[in-house]
């Protein structure tokens, strides 16, 4: 968009503003701001995992401060959130995938509900593999 | 002349990194930030995790993890303002913000995970 310099029309300036919480009166429209949201939940466990390493970086004394305010009942309720934010994120992406990604094999295309399968079976098997890594 | 859209770009970073955060963190943050301090698994020593993090591959997959989720989170959270939420008149500043919090992020993230 772009408009002349001296332009005294600017019709940005009478659209109506569309109400910020438009979405709060039906399920769907919930659910879709919900989902979009997940990106905070996303970025939020980014920085986490990060100051996480960092932490173990920085020496024992900085490891246990930080696992000492992972145990507080702020952190634990902001994980707790997030994970349900984050297990949202994963399934929604999942059950979109077969929408977005069409995948041949020679002359046929693979079917969604295969597409949709791998999916699942990919996140059980990195899952367990985290766990396995983590908890030895 | 068209003027060419560096949209593409920033969309494959917002798809890699929502493949990403999908497949790994649930299982991350359960793991660190619910049942380790709660005691529900046993939670690694300090001497595992250092071993584990001095591992520069193991360094390389945190830091495509923690990269391309925040290009994830600064495209989705971009449009949620500008399409969900409506704010569209601040559409330039607010593309800034997110995807330059993202590059910050990542600058950040590659030199603290560099200096191990």
């Amino acid at each position: 968009m772009t408009y002349g310099r001296y332009q005294k029309y600017h019709p940005w300036l009478y659209e109506p503003r569309f109400p910020i919480l438009w979405w709060i009166k039906k399920w769907a429209y919930i659910r879709f701001i919900l989902r979009e949201m997940t990106s905070l939940a996303v970025v939020f466990y980014a920085v986490v995992l990060l100051l996480y390493v960092n932490a173990v970086s920085d020496g024992p004394e900085a490891f246990a401060a930080f696992t000492a305010w992972l145990k507080s009942p702020l952190s634990i309720s902001l994980h707790a959130v997030a994970f349900f934010f984050l297990v949202f994120h994963s399934i929604t992406w999942f059950n979109l995938a077969p929408k977005a990604m069409v995948i041949h094999i020679g002359a046929k295309k693979v079917s969604g509900s295969v597409i949709l399968a791998m999916n699942y079976l990919t996140w059980v098997v990195v899952t367990v593999g985290l766990f396995w890594l983590l908890t030895f | 002349m068209v003027k060419r859209s560096n949209e593409p770009f920033w969309w494959a970073l917002f798809g890699a990194g929502g493949v990403v955060a999908a497949l790994c963190l649930p299982a991350l943050l359960f793991m660190t930030g619910v049942a380790f301090p709660l005691e529900w698994l046993a939670a690694p020593d300090y001497e595992s995790l250092y071993g584990l993090f001095e591992n520069p591959l193991v360094r390389l997959a945190i830091l495509a993890i923690v990269s391309l989720s925040a290009f994830h989170w600064a495209h989705r959270f971009r449009f949620t303002l500008y399409d969900g939420l409506h704010i569209k008149h601040l559409n330039a500043p607010v593309a800034l913000f997110c995807y330059g919090s993202a590059i910050a992020f990542t600058g950040f993230a590659a030199l603290s995970l560099y200096t191990f």
